[in-house]
């Protein structure tokens, strides 16, 4: 997958973007729909580290639990007390679709962390397709429970009246923009970063001066990307709280 | 980051970021939907419940706990009043039988002492008789001693001794 055409050049070479290539896992030739990528492969292994925490790891169902049952323990209260204090009671039979977000999307971005791992959500094309299904769902979700009291949403009922109009076109604005911001926030973050890293990576090779700075900028970079592996997925995660609480309570 | 030009001569979108080439896109909405959907099924069918009646049942276990330590915090003030009283009453049935022994022991003192006193009484006159007679004795004896002494004196002396006149005078003398 690198590219060829880079090493003519001699001196330093940057491949930043290298990282982010969805390539083949097996042969030659274009990829279709289903063919099995690295895409696949990441993924995959995100499912089972999942599986390893949250099924493995609570196997014994132990009254005082083992060090992995704790973790999958704290993870599931985190993700419940924030479904329960941030969409109410009601918001609570959602929870097992806000959780396989939550978790889809931390493993996704702490296993993208390994050394020569592809980051499934550093790509556009899946954090959309995120939001794009939390979009729809909090949308219909909204219709169906409110039927066309959903649209109140829109109209700010404690602004004056000369206001709401105005106020009505901003929100609408507002609404569409959600799953763009919702989407682009996530990957941007997390391809940033890599990229980042990646060159301060390349600038490793430049020499005694350059290189331990680099290494030292790798370092730090690499400890903020954890953090923003952790506060993506959980920023992520509110909000569809939030989106989730305009849907079942749409009245300012 | 897309002010770093890279090459990706290889895809056939040939976009400059790998994120924008849309000929992979099929490719990741397929495999992210099948992803999902797994772990979505694995979640809500082993995971979530069992993590969740876990935390139910620890809860319970805690709040049982609780309740049944506060029952028996409950049981140990009673205990300890039992206790208490207990203790108070034996010192109580203490205090009387110590006092019914001393009373017993008072009475049968009061009744020893009665009668040592009335022995020691009658040994003390018996015994004051027998110094009187002693004494009697002794008077006597002496006075028998003198008067013989007296007559030996008088006899000695050449003289007739008058037994009344020498009896008159060593009484009188004794006397004196």
């Amino acid at each position: 997958m690198a590219d060829e055409a880079h090493s003519e050049g001699g001196g330093l070479e940057f491949h930043p973007l290298d990282q982010f290539e969805v390539h083949r896992m097996f042969g030659e030739g274009p990829i279709h729909w289903y063919t099995v990528t690295n895409v696949t492969m990441w993924m995959a292994i995100a499912v089972v580290c999942i599986v390893l925490l949250l099924v493995i790891g609570t196997r014994k169902r132990a009254v005082v639990p083992s060090r992995t049952q704790s973790v999958a323990e704290t993870l599931y209260g985190f993700v419940y007390t924030m479904v329960e204090d941030v969409t109410g009671k009601d918001g609570i039979k959602y929870f097992p679709y806000i959780f396989t977000l939550f978790i889809f999307i931390l493993f996704s971005n702490f296993l993208g962390l390994l050394p020569m791992a592809f980051t499934t959500t550093s790509h556009i094309a899946v954090t959309a397709i995120l939001a794009f299904a939390v979009f729809f769902t909090v949308t219909i979700l909204g219709f169906v429970k409110n039927g066309a009291a959903f649209l109140g949403l829109f109209w700010v009922s404690s602004a004056p009246l000369a206001l709401r109009p105005i106020l009505a076109v901003i929100e609408i604005i507002s609404y569409f923009v959600r799953p763009v911001s919702h989407s682009i926030r996530l990957a941007g973050n997390l391809m940033a970063g890599h990229a980042v890293l990646k060159v301060f990576a390349g600038f490793a090779q430049v020499g005694l001066v350059v290189a331990p700075i680099a290494i030292l900028g790798v370092v730090a970079i690499y400890a903020l990307e954890v953090l923003v592996s952790a506060i993506q997925a959980y920023v992520f995660t509110i909000l569809t709280c939030v989106y989730l609480k305009d849907a079942l309570h749409p009245s300012h | 980051m897309a002010d770093t030009p890279v090459e990706t001569g290889a895809e056939a979108g040939g976009a400059g970021m790998p994120q924008l080439d849309f000929s992979t896109f099929p490719n990741q909405i397929f495999w992210l939907v099948v992803t999902l959907v797994v772990i979505y099924l694995i979640l809500s069918r082993v995971a979530l419940p069992r993590i969740g009646a876990v935390l139910a049942e620890r809860q319970g276990t805690i709040t049982n706990d609780i309740a049944a330590a506060e029952e028996l915090k409950q049981r140990a003030i009673e205990a300890e009043a039992a206790y208490d009283k207990a203790l108070a009453d034996a010192r109580s049935e203490a205090g009387k039988i110590v006092a019914q022994a001393k009373a017993d022991i008072q009475s049968e003192l009061d009744v020893q002492m009665a009668k040592a006193d009335a022995e020691i009484a009658a040994q003390t006159a018996e015994s004051e008789k027998a110094i009187a007679d002693i004494q009697a004795g002794a008077t006597d004896a002496v006075k028998a001693v003198a008067k013989d002494t007296a007559k030996e004196i008088i006899a000695a002396f050449g003289g007739k001794a008058d037994a009344k006149a020498v009896t008159a005078a060593v009484t009188a003398r004794m006397k004196g």
